[in-house]
């Protein structure tokens, strides 16, 4: 900078790094203010929940009495349409990330195949539920049973499963599918014994991931109809049901504190089983990493 | 074998055609509804109206209650995430030591992870009256509690897009910057920041698509009466809230009440996928720009 020499350009330069410094100073705290708003989250949940946990907690069905109720037909109502939504969504989202980076011509139907799964991606999660009404409730004539569901969660997530897979097959190197060719193996053959073995981790991470996120979703899976209350854990894909995210929103919308209190019981619970699979991608994760290294 | 090989690749292809499937669907299904619905509602009437009482003896079909508790939701969290997630991106990726940029990542990640429920009862529980206890005239149910706790949740991706547009900014301009003896305020803000200034817009619209189609947090905190105001401290409903109140009562299926779920689902559909187009047009810029 072309500025006079003397006491005011030092002047200026002392202000300019204050002002530095300040901006700084102001960047992280905003910083650590995200990161403690979520940590009052956490608090909050853990203060108001705690204290109704326990064995029977889980072990209980929903009851109008707040001290009495449980989350086990929530509980299972959750694993059990996880489950199936994995079933449906992994071998669709895999064999779509398999078309798309092992066979996926550069042409004009992939083109509109990629740019209609990103934008799917980011359609509202309630939009699917509204999907699922109309389509698999009343259309398929599911009903509101697991199936239907599942159905709707794995249409939500496969977006996160086909994203996550292409990424792991695009880190597998060629000269690995080169050396199958040249064996004289077939082009599924390769595919099968060569690149979806070292893809697997990251298939995987992608995939906990995803599930991750369906897990905690309830918007859709109100607007297609799981029910509020029920006092059975679903025994078959037919049967009606409803979810942990579900019967924690049931109790926060009622007036007794009582109940909230069982809300936050009800999201440790959650967090808590979302806390584990995030762990299980992270150690995925890492072996991945070192792999690739090696 | 190549029979085998065939079908393999055909059912591969099977697999990819589904999610052009799944967008068919989606707007077919919002499209029927949405016909049978303005079949007996003027599109003016529903469009323009100010009134909101399908549930009423006497209905009445106009959106704008709605779509006004939407953007007033939506407006509050943008005011808390644009400005904290850009200082964010901004220390992050021009401050922060690697190290400390590889703790703090995961951790912002785990505010986006969290289930929407949970934020819904943070927002009715915690922050609402931790507001009360200094705001006069909130009511329980209001948008300022829901809207700054979707600003939270926001924050994360505001800050994870902008910061990726940050880093994509050639290194020779920062430090051109700098040998011209620009501090690194300086630096950031005015060369790193235009610089990256289509991608920062990208992250910010596609947030605004995230805040408009969020729908637990405002279903629980903000409560369920469609309201023309822009009084943050009044309850409001948005439209996913409505969706949510709609399907949770025992409205017939069938009926016109019924309908109208689909038909404020459409209009959210054309919203946020006008948006998600925008940002998704604005990043390939951005890509380009520097690419």
């Amino acid at each position: 900078m072309s500025e006079p020499a003397g006491s005011a350009t030092s002047s200026h330069t002392a202000w300019r790094r204050r002002a530095d410094v300040a901006f700084q100073a102001l960047a992280l705290l905003i910083l650590l203010l995200a990161l403690a708003a979520l940590g009052a989250l956490i608090w909050d949940v853990l203060a108001d929940g705690t204290g109704r946990l326990s064995w029977d907690f889980l072990t209980s069905f929903s009851s109008r009495r707040a001290e009495r109720a449980g989350i086990w037909h929530a509980l299972t109502g959750s694993i059990f349409v996880i489950a199936l939504t994995a079933a449906i969504a992994v071998p669709i989202g895999i064999g779509t990330a398999i078309h798309l980076e092992e066979y996926g011509s550069r042409n004009l139907v992939s083109r509109i195949i990629e740019i209609n799964i990103t934008n799917l991606a980011s359609v509202p999660s309630i939009i699917y539920g509204l999907l699922g009404l109309g389509l698999f409730v009343r259309t398929l004539g599911m009903g509101r049973s697991v199936l239907a569901g599942a159905s709707t969660l794995a249409l939500l997530v496969l977006p996160v499963v086909i994203l996550s897979t292409r990424e792991a097959l695009r880190a597998v190197p060629g000269s690995l599918r080169e050396g199958s060719y040249a064996l004289g193996a077939t082009k599924w053959q390769t595919i099968w014994h060569q690149v979806l073995p070292v893809a697997l981790p990251g298939i995987l991470t992608g995939f906990i991931l995803a599930l991750s996120r369906a897990i905690g979703e309830t918007a859709p899976l109100i607007t297609i109809g799981a029910v509020t209350f029920v006092s059975f854990a679903p025994d078959s894909i037919w049967s009606p049901f409803t979810v942990l995210p579900i019967q924690v929103f049931d109790w926060v919308r009622r007036p007794q504190p009582e109940f909230h209190d069982n809300a936050a019981a009800g999201i440790v619970v959650l967090l808590g089983l979302l806390l584990s699979m995030n762990a299980a991608a992270i150690w995925l994760r890492d072996r991945f990493q070192t792999r690739g290294l090696r | 074998m190549r029979r085998f090989e065939f079908l393999i690749e055909w059912g591969l292809a099977g697999c990819a055609l589904l999610s052009i499937g799944t967008t068919v669907s989606i707007i077919a299904v919002l499209a029927i509804e949405t016909f049978a619905f303005l079949r007996e509602v003027p599109v003016a009437d529903f469009l323009f109206g100010t009134e909101w009482t399908p549930l009423f003896a006497n209905p009445s079909f106009g959106v704008l209650p709605l779509v006004a508790g939407t953007v007033l939701v939506s407006a509050i969290a943008m005011l808390v995430a644009l400005p904290m997630g850009l200082l964010s991106a901004v220390y992050l990726s021009e401050y922060a030591s690697p190290r400390l940029r590889r703790i703090v990542k995961p951790v912002l990640e785990i505010l986006a992870g969290v289930p929407t429920v949970v934020y819904g009862y943070f927002a009715l529980l915690f922050i609402t009256p931790f507001l009360q206890s200094f705001v006069p005239g909130m009511r329980t149910f209001n948008a300022l509690g829901p809207g700054i706790v979707m600003g939270i949740m926001i924050l994360p991706l505001v800050s994870s897009l902008s910061e990726d547009a940050m880093q994509s900014v050639p290194q020779g301009l920062r430090e051109g910057s700098y040998a011209l003896g620009a501090t690194r305020m300086q630096t950031s803000l005015r060369v790193v920041v235009p610089g990256a200034f289509s991608g920062i817009t990208a992250a910010f619209i596609l947030a605004v698509s995230r805040a408009v189609g969020e729908t637990m947090i405002v279903a629980i905190a903000a409560g369920q009466q469609p309201n023309l105001t822009a009084n943050p401290l009044e309850p409001i409903e948005t439209m996913t809230a409505y969706i949510v109140q709609i399907s949770l009562g025992d409205t017939p299926q069938g009926t016109l009440e019924y309908r109208t779920i689909f038909a404020v689902g459409t209009l959210l559909f054309i919203g946020t996928f006008g948006l998600n187009l925008a940002s998704a047009w604005l990043r390939e810029r951005y890509r380009e720009e520097y690419a």
